[in-house]
């Protein structure tokens, strides 16, 4: 069909188009929407059912490869993932010490709801900035789980990683004398046999989910894998590859 | 014109006595005040390390830089200018250049060792920096590259300096063009620290490497006019013609490292507002219009270059003390700059385009009391080992071959 035909077609309007279309464009809209919305990462992982399995261990190359999906209209800012957080890592009650925290965005001119709530904490990047910046390797990239370590003695306090995170996920603890972050609970929980984090077991409403990407049954991997709900990354455009996704419902 | 003979040493020591000796009751109150201001700095840097930073300075979880690393920042860019300028004259052999080496080189030591002596008090844990460098380096990290090749430039340049009171031509020249090589490596790689952080887009990019290099030969120039007059009024000895020509083509050489960071400042802003860029736009345009534009007009502008420009004119490279005035207001302006600079690339919260509550808004920060005490103290070093070489090597003269 050329661009004269095109202009020549009768308008029919969008009543008389039959609801699968209608689901099939809404799900393209979506696909697309978590497309550009997550970036690099997402764009991979969208095309997940093409890829064969060479392709799959190059995108999740540790094992576990630990995640953690944020249902982020579920959080109604209770803290209890702060609290358990504060408890389980011992992080000190001083200004700007918190492994992980809650923003608030307010939208006033938005219709129904006005305000969300977004958890954040260390996104355990694949391309971490952090490790990159490190003069001394005090924090590292964990070759099994992927998770973003500290290695405390080594820190000299440049705080160079505080500056190339994009996230806002490290501050200088006085106690340790080095640099603390969010390490998905390695040292107080997982690396014990626990099997998630102590922010996603005290969530009462579900909102952190926390999983493994390499496993296909996970529910993290379904979440992040499906096409029909948008899911996407914080600053997608620092090229940091996080290991955090968001969605909604 | 100093003396051809083989010196001995005890013939060195009753020299430097006797011009130490011969000094004014104002040189000794200048040495005990910059003395004073390095021990206060020292103490209260010992203080902050021991009983914790964050009692005593107020950069916090979004700033984690301030004052001491802007301090720092602007101590070896200084450094690095006056090793870059004067080289062109003992290294390259452009003889127009040569008077000015020695005070250069040895102010360039001076002000790189003021500079480890600042951030020794920012960096928290300096100790561990000093194994860790050494038994644990990150290849990738640009901060690194900077730490080991400073000290590679810093023993260059110290031998350099011996080599020159030696009047060993060829080694000096080794020497001087080795810590020209490790010290352009050094300071690019400074930028670079601020320049390949990704997630902040105000400092991303390759301008800052490049950037920091020419803003270290303008600041050199400032530097070194500063010093050389200075060093005649202190040792109240009157130019000699190849001195002045010296500070002449320095002089020249200043105007236009001006021009060339006045245009690199122009396409900074203009790159930074056009299209208005995520992460940049806002800081740019409270750097132009908003509430840092003062910082930025008045010191960063006015005082650190387009006043020092007009003023180097009008002094056609001759009159000194108009050269004096325009060095000292340089060296402000570009004191301030390297705070703006440092400063405005962390006022942008990296949570900023998520348009939550807590990072809305640009932040703020403003040195406490022991931060501008120990940043003071740094200045302190550099004029307290300026004082003390006056005497010491006396004026820094230059043999004539």
């Amino acid at each position: 069909m050329n661009k004269l035909d095109l202009n020549n077609l009768k308008n029919e309007g969008v009543e008389n188009v039959p609801m699968q279309e209608r689901r099939d464009f809404l799900k393209m809209g979506l696909a697309i929407t978590g497309i550009f919305a997550g970036g690099t990462i997402l764009s991979a992982v969208s095309t997940f059912n093409t890829a064969n399995a060479a392709d799959f261990a190059k995108k999740y190359p540790y094992s576990p490869h630990y995640s953690m999906v944020m249902h982020q209209d579920r959080c109604i800012d209770c803290e209890r993932c702060m609290a358990a957080c504060v408890a389980t890592n011992h992080v000190p009650n001083v200004p700007g010490a918190y492994r992980t925290t809650i923003l608030e965005k307010d939208t006033p001119d938005a219709v129904g709801g006005k305000r969300e709530f977004i958890p954040v904490l260390c996104n355990q990047c694949n391309l971490p900035q952090c490790t990159r910046v490190c003069p001394t390797k005090a924090t590292y990239k964990d070759q099994t789980t992927g998770i973003v370590l500290m290695n405390i003695k080594k820190c000299i306090g440049c705080l160079t990683c505080q500056e190339g995170c994009p996230y806002n996920a490290r501050y200088f603890n006085e106690e340790k004398k080095a640099v603390d972050k969010c390490n998905f609970c390695w040292d107080t929980r997982l690396s014990k046999g626990e099997k998630d984090t102590a922010c996603a077991h005290a969530c009462p409403a579900g909102v952190r989910i926390f999983g493994d990407l390499s496993k296909q049954d996970d529910p993290v991997f379904k979440t992040v894998h499906q096409i029909e709900k948008a899911v996407w990354v914080l600053r997608p455009e620092a090229g940091t590859r996080p290991n955090v996704f968001y969605t909604k419902g | 014109m100093a003396n051809h003979s083989a010196p001995t040493l005890n013939g060195l020591v009753s020299g430097v006595v006797d011009r130490l000796k011969s000094a004014g009751i104002g040189y000794y109150l200048l040495l005990l005040i910059t003395l004073s201001l390095v021990l206060a700095a020292a103490g209260l840097g010992l203080l902050a390390m021991i009983r914790g930073h964050e009692h005593y300075y107020n950069v916090y979880r979004e700033i984690p830089w301030g004052v001491l690393i802007s301090t720092y920042v602007f101590f070896v860019v200084t450094s690095t200018g006056l090793c870059l300028v004067s080289s062109i004259g003992h290294v390259f052999g452009v003889q127009d250049f040569m008077p000015i080496a020695k005070r250069s080189v040895f102010l360039s030591i001076a002000t790189i060792l003021s500079g480890f002596f600042v951030i020794a008090f920012e960096i928290k844990i300096p100790w561990r920096m000093a194994i860790y460098n050494v038994i644990s380096p990150n290849l990738t990290s640009n901060i690194w590259w900077m730490g080991t090749l400073y000290g590679v430039y810093l023993a260059f340049m110290f031998a350099e300096y011996i080599f020159l009171l030696m009047n060993k031509h060829t080694p000096a020249v080794v020497c001087g063009f080795s810590g020209s090589v490790a010290g352009i490596a050094a300071h690019s790689n400074l930028g670079a620290v601020f320049g390949l952080l990704m997630g902040r887009a105000y400092w991303q990019g390759p301008y800052m490497p490049i950037y920091f290099i020419a803003s270290a030969m303008m600041t050199g120039c400032a530097v070194i006019i500063m010093f050389h007059i200075l060093g005649y009024k202190l040792n109240g000895e009157k130019m000699g013609p190849d001195m002045e020509r010296a500070l002449e083509v320095t002089t020249k050489v200043g105007i236009l490292l001006i021009c060339v960071i006045l245009f690199f400042t122009t396409w900074k802003l203009v790159a930074g507002s056009a299209g208005q860029p995520n992460g940049a736009y806002p800081v740019v345009m409270s750097e132009v219009a908003g509430h840092h534009a003062f910082n930025f007009w008045f010191f960063e502008v006015l005082i650190g270059m387009v006043g020092p420009l007009v003023l180097f004119i009008l002094s056609r490279g001759r009159n000194l003390n108009i050269m004096l005035l325009a060095s000292i207001s340089m060296i402000i302006g570009i004191f301030v700059m390297r705070f703006n600079l440092v400063f405005l690339g962390q006022s942008i919260p990296v949570y900023y385009d998520l348009g939550v509550n807590e990072y809305n808004h640009l932040l703020s920060y403003s040195p406490s009391i022991y931060e501008m005490i120990i940043a003071a103290g740094g200045f302190g070093m550099t004029a307290f080992f300026f004082l003390l070489g006056e005497k010491v090597f006396d004026g820094h003269k230059v043999e004539h071959h």
